[in-house]
């Protein structure tokens, strides 16, 4: 055969459809997936096995593959790969899709199905995935005919990474993994016709920095939309922040887009938010929204959230507008694009801000001066605030990434663990998934080999997907899981006492594992603190083992969550401590989650 | 903020979708899944080289809230254009029902008489019985069908809305 009859062969050969999905992956820059194999993935793992470019992280149970791909793609801003088999697999993944779907977290994830002939015969594991998944996907698609394949993994990236992103699922059956057809790589393949908005109305741009101008009492409220966009955003976000002098809030999402250092930062809105987040939302003249979506925990009761102020809501999803809280100035587009635009117009028109924004500012350090993350500390307990403390000072000098899983632990570390950077801070926060954070640690740590990973975890919901330490010693990712174990489910523990009468139904663990124990009997190394002085030896020894680590630390049981706007309640009508009178619940905000 | 209004209003939606599997199915799940009415749903493919369908919807709710199932529609990725045929782009709408009336004597030439007024047409007869064919508005057609109703109204088969913009422009 001559060199030109020989190319020409190679550019039409065909490939199988597991082969395909292989080529397709390596073609749009995958280096890592991960997975669980099973019946009717076994020619893709067949194909996987023959490749040795993609690294596959074997996890012990799907769901947490879908949460170790959010890890990864949060961390990094690369989309996510997860690989499953029918029936069971695919059902698994159904909390990760819903988790990454809330939280629009780029994902591809690829499900074996029964094959063709058998699809509605109630197979051996099968099950309707694109059905179960529709609802839990942006985007999903069954594949019956290999020659669609090439086109559906490239769309597949395609929509998980454009506009919003987003979980998709792309089912193949065993049969169409087997048969062949031509590959035509993504440059080859006509774009699907999917174009989100991207470039925002310079009208509206306009508009909102003559509001800017204007306004007497500004807050920046920003969301995990602007840590979406890419670190252009938060490094625009920066700029518009400083040029105009405006205090800054964040959501759950959005922390490390701006740094909790500067003194510009309010820190957390919300029902844990900080008094002077909240405060100044509440009492602002003009709100600008910055990829954020006005999220029941953001708002408390929406007909008292922010009740004096004009309202500006930037976000690439049309349908955020104007779905909580009505909206005065929406501008539909990618964050990093409009902030170019807004930090242009501000400068040409030599706008400056409001000299009344001085007295702004000064109400706003009265209320800062209120100190609301203060907490008693103790000599003999170690209270779960001084443990995060302690961990972050400690952590300070390192590339520390740091997940957590949902509940008491969380809402502290999100109050007092000071991001600097985005893609810094991976937690559950539209779905609230207990058990996330230990296998996002894992995506993290896989896509930072040289990182410090920490999941700040509870102890009821580290026991979700414990068995993912497992993942973490057979890939030597050297984990950090900080326990803060107060033997409750805290938060439940929490609300039980505010709304419930201190009828703690079921919310107390019986029976734990020795955690140090676990830990060994994983092949991990286990820690246990107990007392306040032996923490500082303890984390400092946990950060300088090079082995996943397990760590007890024996927190007050009985320490609550503040500040906390309770449900059905306005962001001023905060309570500071325990000591605070409890406001009277309505019934309507008892029935509030 | 401005005050909401709480009105519930009666819309029509025109759904420009790619003709896939599950699209229907999307749309669907959509309302179901978010808590919209849906009053009728006709759909069909419209372009059969461009495989595209046409979903006419016809929905309730608040305005705000069918500004949101404006904005949710649209966010479906096979859907490509979303037109409210009630405020954006005025339209005519039309449905098509088919009736079967029983009877006989006098209820039997009422129901033919009736029916020449509504300009219905009778597909099918017997001594005992018609199948009308009625075509028009949704409120003509509710009017016919309680007209017939005291006639020996069996059964009644809708086919809902179909919706196209008024003029020479397309949508």
């Amino acid at each position: 055969m001559d060199q030109k009859v020989a190319t020409q062969a190679a550019a039409t050969a065909e490939l199988t459809g597991a082969e395909i999905v292989i080529r397709a992956l390596k073609d749009h820059g995958v280096k890592h997936i991960f997975g669980y194999p099973g019946g009717a993935v076994l020619p893709i793992y067949d194909a996987l096995f023959q490749n040795n470019e993609l690294v596959h992280v074997l996890v012990r149970h799907e769901q947490g593959a879908v949460h170790a791909a959010e890890g990864y793609a949060r961390s990094t801003g690369l989309p996510g790969v997860v690989l499953v088999t029918s029936g069971p697999g695919a059902t698994n993944v159904v909390t990760g899709l819903t988790d990454a779907l809330m939280d629009s977290v780029p994902l591809v994830v690829i499900t074996g199905q029964v094959a063709t002939h058998l699809i509605g015969n109630d197979a051996f594991q099968e099950c309707d995935t694109v059905g179960i998944t529709r609802p839990c996907t942006k985007h999903n698609w069954l594949v019956r005919d290999v020659k669609d394949l090439p086109r559906v993994m490239h769309e597949a990236f395609q929509i998980a990474t454009t506009g919003r992103p987003g979980p998709v699922v792309v089912d193949i059956p065993k049969d169409v993994q087997f048969k062949r057809a031509v590959y035509l790589g993504p440059d080859k393949t006509p774009p699907r016709d999917y174009h989100p908005r991207v470039e925002p109305d310079e009208g509206a741009i306009r508009t909102a920095m003559h509001l800017m101008a204007a306004a007497r009492r500004p807050v920046f409220y920003t969301g995990g939309g602007i840590v979406n966009s890419g670190p252009e955003a938060s490094r625009l976000l920066r700029e518009l922040v400083k040029l105009t002098g405006f205090p800054i809030t964040s959501t759950l999402m959005g922390l490390g887009a701006y740094p909790a250092s500067d003194p510009q930062w309010l820190g957390l809105i919300g029902m844990h938010g900080t008094y002077e987040a909240n405060l100044s939302a509440n009492r602002c003249d003009l709100m600008i929204a910055l990829g954020s979506r006005f999220d029941d925990r953001v708002t408390g009761r929406v007909d008292a959230f922010s009740p004096g102020s004009k309202k500006i809501h930037l976000d690439i999803d049309p349908a955020q507008i104007n779905k909580n809280i009505r909206i005065d100035l929406p501008i539909v587009a990618d964050a990093a694009h409009a902030l170019r635009r807004m930090i242009a117009v501000w400068k040409e028109e030599k706008l400056s801000a409001d000299p009344e924004l001085g007295s702004w500012w000064k109400q706003i350090g009265e209320w800062r001066a209120r100190n609301s993350l203060s907490y008693r500390n103790s000599k003999k307990l170690i209270k779960p605030q001084y443990a995060i403390d302690r961990l972050y000072a400690l952590t300070r000098g390192h590339d520390t990434y740091i997940t957590t899983e949902v509940g008491q632990h969380q809402m502290w570390a999100a109050q007092r663990f000071k991001f600097e950077e985005p893609n810094h801070w991976m937690t559950s926060g539209g779905l609230g998934t207990m058990g996330y954070g230990l296998p996002a640690a894992v995506g993290v740590q896989m896509a930072h080999p040289g990182a410090l990973v920490i999941d700040i975890a509870g102890e009821a919901s580290v026991q979700m997907t414990m068995q993912e330490l497992s993942t973490a010693v057979q890939y030597d990712l050297p984990i950090k899981i900080f326990i803060l174990n107060n033997e409750y489910m805290g938060m439940v523990r929490q609300w039980q006492e505010l709304l419930h009468g201190g009828r703690y139904s079921h919310s107390y663990s019986e029976a734990l594992p020795d955690f140090v124990k676990l830990a060994e009997a994983y092949g991990a190394i286990g820690f246990r603190a107990e007392k306040p002085d032996e923490l500082d030896d303890k984390i400092r020894a946990m950060i300088s083992v090079s082995k996943p680590v397990l760590f007890d630390v024996r927190v007050d049981p009985h320490e609550n969550c503040y500040p906390m706007i309770p449900s059905g309640a306005a962001h001023d009508e905060m309570i500071l401590s325990d000591a605070d009178e409890e406001p009277e619940l309505t019934d309507e905000g008892k029935m509030m989650v | 903020m401005p005050p909401q209004d709480d009105r519930s209003e009666r819309h029509t939606m025109v759904v420009t979708v790619d003709n896939e599997p599950g699209v229907l199915a999307r749309v669907i799940g959509l309302f179901a899944g978010r808590g919209y009415n849906i009053e009728s749903l006709t759909v069909a493919e419209v372009d059969r080289t461009a495989h595209t369908s046409r979903i006419t919807v016809v929905t309730s709710g608040t305005p705000a809230v069918i500004e949101q199932i404006k904005a949710q529609l649209g966010r479906l990725v096979p859907v490509h254009r979303v037109v409210d045929i009630t405020i954006e782009k005025p339209g005519i709408e039309r449905e098509m029902a088919l009736l079967k009336v029983a009877g006989t004597g006098e209820k039997r030439v009422e129901a033919m008489r009736v029916s020449q007024v509504f300009r219905a047409k009778a597909l099918d007869t017997t001594h005992s019985s018609f199948v009308f064919e009625i075509t028009g508005a949704p409120d003509k057609i509710d009017a016919f069908i309680e007209l017939m109703r005291p006639l020996g109204l069996v059964e009644v088969s809708r086919t809902g809305v179909a919706a196209i913009s008024r003029g020479a422009d397309p949508m």
